[in-house]
């Protein structure tokens, strides 16, 4: 017998997320599931590999320092970037959501409009900046301050910068984000009570913005810990990330268990860093910030 | 005394900020600047000094076979992105708004873990899970991939814009004899088209734009503008490249803007048709 439809049927739910749910099933989960197995599988040789079950690959992973270092690498620079994203990130939130401007949706808009440039070009445009042809050691050298271009591109300072240039806005925005939902009159209260500016800068304004500059922070560690482009475009092959180690293990090598093992850990560390987290705020700061 | 002191040092913070403001907005749109300008460069290289105006790096740009054939490459995958990620993400909105069923909680997660998980890793567990069942890499996949991106955004602004929209207009369109899908397509889709637009438009350029996970998706021998940029930087930096990055921005940064413009002017033109609306 068929029971009858009711208004908010969740059936009728059920069909609505039906292609999504399909999707993140089919295209997120199953292949994380499938790359855990396969980080057991045997490489054989270049694109080959058995399905005899071995504990070989996390064997090296764990033994080789070679991995271990990469990764540590990659923690370090993803952390130095979120760090320098938070500091330099915070000024350009805190002016916007403070200032009387009247165009302030100019300002905000400005911050969107790089999300729209490819970030590849992005990228690469800082050739035509740090380069040994670009704006800054042409300039000097016009100057006769240096008689030998600078090398400014293709080490870690690059691979950094490339990455603050594209996670800033994700950064600036979270904050804005924070210091928005703030309720202007508690301000005005703390001033009003004998604060100074900069006290009730301290004690209310700071202490309220610090969920949208953790979410910042996590997204910007994320995303410069797993990203390829930037070390591939502005790094040397010494200031590879782990995002390249894996793709040259995969398209390069055609190591495919070690692929995936490199890739389950990477999922992995940063999963708990994303855990961690959320233990402790929650995951709707993220999503106002990446939705914001 | 001390209170004057004090309000001097806010006024030097508050100067501190505007100063570093201004030098993260230079930092953010130098370099662009710097190539959009250097794409009309005479000169040989790609670089200062600017020896001249030119246009040729473009006539040299228009008559690039394979720049041409990744352009309209990925013009179509960004199409057809947009369009199937913003039907599938509204209506994936549209129930874990209204509706309540179990595991809503589980999927709202899960529907937002593909923006988190870096493309690396999205772009290899694809691989491998194609490589178990045997199967080649096709332009579907590709395709599908790219809707896998932009969907937690879309299903975001969706959700956000969802949530202002009060269920009694439906509820009454329903009462007086809608059937579910009328209901949904007068009274909730036009109150949802910025969400529409706007999720569209960023599905978009998140599909135009997307380079690491394309890298490992594509079938062979496809390149898409940004695979095609990448691989153009490994042999030389021409200011070709510089040309065909500001023909990019030129797109990238166009549609968006007349888009929103466009949506601007109709939201205009319906609100002189209305007394008053009210959706918050």
């Amino acid at each position: 017998m068929k029971r009858r439809w009711t208004l908010y049927d969740p059936r009728l739910a059920w069909m609505l997320v039906a292609p999504v749910l399909l999707l993140l099933i089919f295209f997120l989960v199953l292949p994380i599931a499938v790359m855990a197995g396969y980080t057991f599988f045997t490489f054989v040789t270049a694109g080959v590999e058995t399905s005899a079950l071995t504990t070989a690959n996390w064997h090296e992973f764990l033994t080789d320092s070679y991995y271990s270092g990469f990764l540590l690498k990659t923690l370090r620079v993803g952390a130095i970037t979120a760090a320098l994203c938070g500091v330099l990130g915070y000024f350009p939130a805190y002016f916007i959501w403070a200032t009387t401007f009247r165009h302030k949706w100019l300002l905000l808009l400005l911050l969107i409009v790089p999300f729209w440039i490819s970030f590849t070009i992005r990228t690469f445009s800082w050739i035509n900046i740090l380069g040994e042809q670009g704006v800054i050691n042409v300039a000097l050298l016009k100057l006769g301050i240096i008689n030998e271009p600078l090398p400014m591109l293709y080490n870690e300072g690059a691979v950094i910068l490339g990455m603050l240039h594209f996670l800033l806005p994700y950064m600036i925005l979270n904050v804005y984000v924070s210091l928005e939902s703030i309720d202007r009159t508690l301000i005005s209260a703390a001033r009003s009570m004998g604060c100074t500016s900069a006290q009730a800068f301290r004690e209310v304004t700071l202490p309220l913005s610090l969920p949208g500059l953790a979410a910042g922070l996590l997204l910007c560690f994320v995303l410069a810990a797993g990203s390829y482009v930037t070390p591939q475009l502005l790094g040397s092959g010494r200031d590879a990330l782990f995002g390249n180690l894996i793709y040259d293990t995969i398209m390069g090598e055609l190591n495919w268990p070690m692929g995936a093992t490199l890739s389950i850990v990477l999922f992995i560390v940063l999963g708990l860093f994303a855990a961690v987290y959320t233990r402790y705020m929650g995951m709707s700061q993220i999503v106002k910030g990446l939705g914001g | 005394m001390r209170e004057t002191r004090r309000k001097q040092e806010g006024r030097w913070a508050w100067r501190l900020t505007g100063f570093v403001t201004v030098c993260v907005y230079i930092f953010m749109f130098a370099p662009i600047v710097a190539t959009v300008i250097l794409s009309f460069n005479a000169s040989m290289f790609g670089g200062f000094p600017m020896t001249g105006f030119s246009l040729q790096w473009y006539g040299k740009l228009m008559a690039n076979e394979a720049v041409l054939a990744a352009f309209r490459t990925s013009l179509w995958i960004a199409l057809v992105t947009a369009i199937v990620t913003t039907a599938i993400g509204v209506t994936t909105a549209f129930a874990l708004v209204r509706f309540d069923f179990r595991g809503k909680q589980a999927l709202s997660t899960l529907v937002i873990l593909p923006a988190l998980v870096p493309e690396t890793i999205l772009g290899v567990g694809l691989l491998v899970l194609i490589k178990a069942v045997d199967q080649p890499r096709t332009m579907l996949l590709l395709v599908l991939g790219h809707i896998l991106l932009a969907v937690p955004y879309v299903v975001l602004i969706a959700q956000a814009r969802m949530i202002g929209i009060r269920r009694v207009y439906e509820e009454a369109a329903l009462s007086l004899g809608a059937s579910r899908f009328s209901s949904f397509r007068e009274i909730t889709l036009p109150l949802l088209i910025p969400a529409v637009v706007g999720g569209a438009l960023l599905a978009f350029t998140i599909s135009f734009d997307n380079t690491s996970a394309s890298l490992f998706w594509r079938p062979a021998g496809v390149e898409t503008m940004p695979t095609q940029i990448l691989s153009m930087l490994k042999i030389s930096i021409s200011p070709e490249i510089n040309a065909l990055g500001t023909v990019m921005i030129l797109v990238t940064v166009g549609i968006p803007l007349i888009g929103g413009l466009v949506l601007q002017s109709l939201t205009k033109l319906r609100r002189r048709g209305e007394p008053k609306e009210e959706t918050q």
